[in-house]
């Protein structure tokens, strides 16, 4: 038999159903190789194995009974560290919230409870999900796996490494500008943004309350199918959440089929600033689609060259305001002069607590609210919301699917842009359009660039409530581009 | 349209309540502006005929029924807290000294 850790959740699903594995045995075998590899990834920042091994005991027991389960029951999870986990220490990613121990769990978390899966721990991420290699984390970055002197993306890298380095067969990630399908792309893993208001916001410590949207990660396209059906559905604590049926994303792996499908290629995510072996591997995945029937056509959307400007108007905007609320008072960090004042206090607690791009973001987001820059700005960049909004509307009227490259790079070395705030923000450039308009998108692997090992990600985008194009699309991809390989892409990794 | 200067920095700290050494306002204000400049393409869109989008899905607002709930037990949520007393947040003096009594 395989080993356990390198199984996907379907074969792990099927092990149990067998009765070959018990989730017990599963979940040891995931956090025996978190205590053996996770030093050198670091892509947890809390481990919590009594919790896991309570929940994979409880799953045991109720397969025992022949009861009912849901689909994932014992398939192990990780979650990123910007969901609550009640009693379960929660930081985002900030020392503002070191030692915080929530108390009540974000909706995401209690649909992973219903559905009896046990959850590892939590997974490192860039403060407060600004960023896109992890190394804005208070905590240390996390590395990755295919070359652990480079970046696992960001802001969800410790979700995608854990993937993997086989620490976890499962992850939550959340995506504002690209927090999931970029560290997907560069670890060689599947990652998806949901439609806006699919999954539930709360207990989602929010960065950007228009562009969150947390989803799944996994090493599979029906391994993210499985998990996504999981965790969407209506939620009446979030008013934002979407009223409609969650589709059957499982059945639309099965039925994949791009036979007499227009899948157009945006002119405006590649070119230049894109890396030659990104750009050849998605070319080569183009064919693939070709070869099973789509139809593959160029379309423009020309106010996407303004999303990326736009963006980081609205996300600074959005977030200095969401974070507000962490001022040393209610819960986490507080620096107390004792002498000091309430304002005082605040902003010393601030100053600790936040890192440097929390703090640049705040500021930029204060600017750009301001009176007398309100329209220019902020104003103007809702305006351009619209347009990305109406490009996409018209290319969707063309076509099913959208795609492009997920990222112009494949992981670049920790580090190398940690100090210049420009460079890093425009690895979201391709994904950013997405957020901002508010539709759906996956990232999968489509090999490998030849110019330095390094997996390379593919994104496809469909209009909002069409969730399920992606994961059909995507399976036929899959499955075509691991006809070609003899094996999934993932198996490459370490070696 | 950007060009940000020291003393804005200094005033957006105070807004945004980030107590900052000195060095570290020199070297935001020369990041902000930086960013300000790469930002200030979306002026160069004509939009003036084309409305702001707040949100990325039309929504109407939702109520719920009128009636009480559960809510997070106190002592749980004050355990978290940074300093409590007598069942709420204490919190440091909010009115300058000298107030009148």
């Amino acid at each position: 038999m395989t080993d356990i850790v390198r199984m996907t959740a379907t074969q792990l699903v099927e092990e149990m159903a067998q009765g070959n594995l018990t989730s017990a045995e599963i979940t040891r075998a995931h956090l025996d190789r978190i205590a053996e590899v996770d030093q050198d990834i670091h892509a947890y920042l809390h481990v919590d194995r009594e919790g896991a091994l309570a929940t994979a005991a409880e799953a045991d027991a109720a397969r025992n009974t022949g009861a009912d389960l849901p689909p994932l029951a014992g398939v192990p999870v990780a979650v990123k560290d910007v969901m609550t986990m009640r009693g379960v220490p929660t930081t985002a990613g900030s020392r503002i919230l070191e030692g915080w121990l929530p108390p009540y769990d974000a909706t995401v978390v209690a649909s992973l409870r219903r559905n009896l899966m046990p959850i590892l721990g939590k997974t490192n991420m860039d403060e407060f999900a600004m960023g896109s290699s992890t190394e804005y984390s208070a905590y240390g970055p996390t590395r990755n796996p295919w070359d652990t002197s480079r970046i696992p993306g960001g802001s969800g890298g410790g979700s995608a490494a854990a993937l993997a380095a086989f620490e976890a067969p499962l992850a939550i990630g959340t995506d504002t500008g690209g927090s999931i399908r970029q560290p997907a792309a560069v670890t060689g893993t599947v990652g998806v943004k949901p439609t806006y208001g699919a999954v539930s916001r709360y207990g989602l410590i929010a960065l950007a309350s228009s562009l969150d949207q947390a989803g799944p990660c996994a090493r599979s396209v029906r391994d993210a199918a499985m998990l996504h059906q999981a965790i969407a559905g209506h939620d009446p604590r979030d008013s934002t959440s979407l009223a409609a049926p969650v589709p059957d994303l499982v059945a639309a792996v099965r039925e994949g089929d791009v036979r007499g499908m227009r899948i157009g290629l945006v002119t405006e995510l590649g070119g230049e600033g894109y890396q030659p072996g990104v750009e050849q591997r998605f070319r080569e995945a183009v064919d693939l689609l070709a070869d099973r029937g789509a139809e593959i056509v160029e379309v423009s959307c020309p106010n996407f060259r303004y999303a990326l400007g736009a963006y980081y108007l609205i996300l600074p905007s959005e977030a200095s305001s969401n974070l507000a609320k962490f001022d040393g008072m209610r819960y986490g960090l507080r620096v107390d002069d004792s002498d000091a004042g309430v304002e005082q206090v605040m902003a010393q607690t601030r100053a600790a607590g936040f890192g440097d791009e929390v703090k640049r973001r705040i500021m930029l987001g204060t600017y750009a609210l301001s009176a007398g820059y309100y329209d220019a700005y902020y104003g103007q960049a809702q305006k351009v919301r619209t347009l990305v909004q109406r490009d996409f509307a018209a290319a969707f009227a063309d076509c099913h699917v959208l795609i492009s490259p997920t990222c112009p790079t494949t992981a670049f070395p920790l580090g190398e842009k940690v100090d210049d705030p420009l460079a890093m923000y425009l690895n979201d450039i391709a994904t950013i359009p997405v957020n901002l308009a508010g539709n759906a998108a996956l990232s999968l692997p489509v090999g490998l660039a030849p110019e330095d090992g390094l997996p390379v990600g593919l994104q496809i985008m469909a209009p909002h409530h069409e969730d399920a194009r992606l994961y059909g699309v995507a399976a036929v991809l899959e499955g075509a581009l691991e006809d070609t390989w003899g094996q999934p892409l993932i198996e490459k990794v370490g070696g | 349209m950007s060009a940000i200067t020291r003393a804005e920095v200094v005033h957006l700290a105070r807004l945004a309540r980030l107590d900052l050494p000195d060095d570290a306002l020199t070297h935001y204000a020369e990041q902000l502006d930086a960013i300000l400049d790469a930002v200030a393409m979306v002026s160069e869109v004509a939009a003036d005929d084309v409305p702001a989008t707040s949100h990325p899905v039309p929504l109407t607002n939702v109520f719920r029924d009128d009636t009480n709930q559960p809510c997070l037990a106190r002592a749980e949520v004050l355990a978290q807290a940074p300093a409590a007393e007598d069942g709420r947040f204490r919190v440091p003096r909010i009115l300058d000294d000298e107030e009148p009594a």
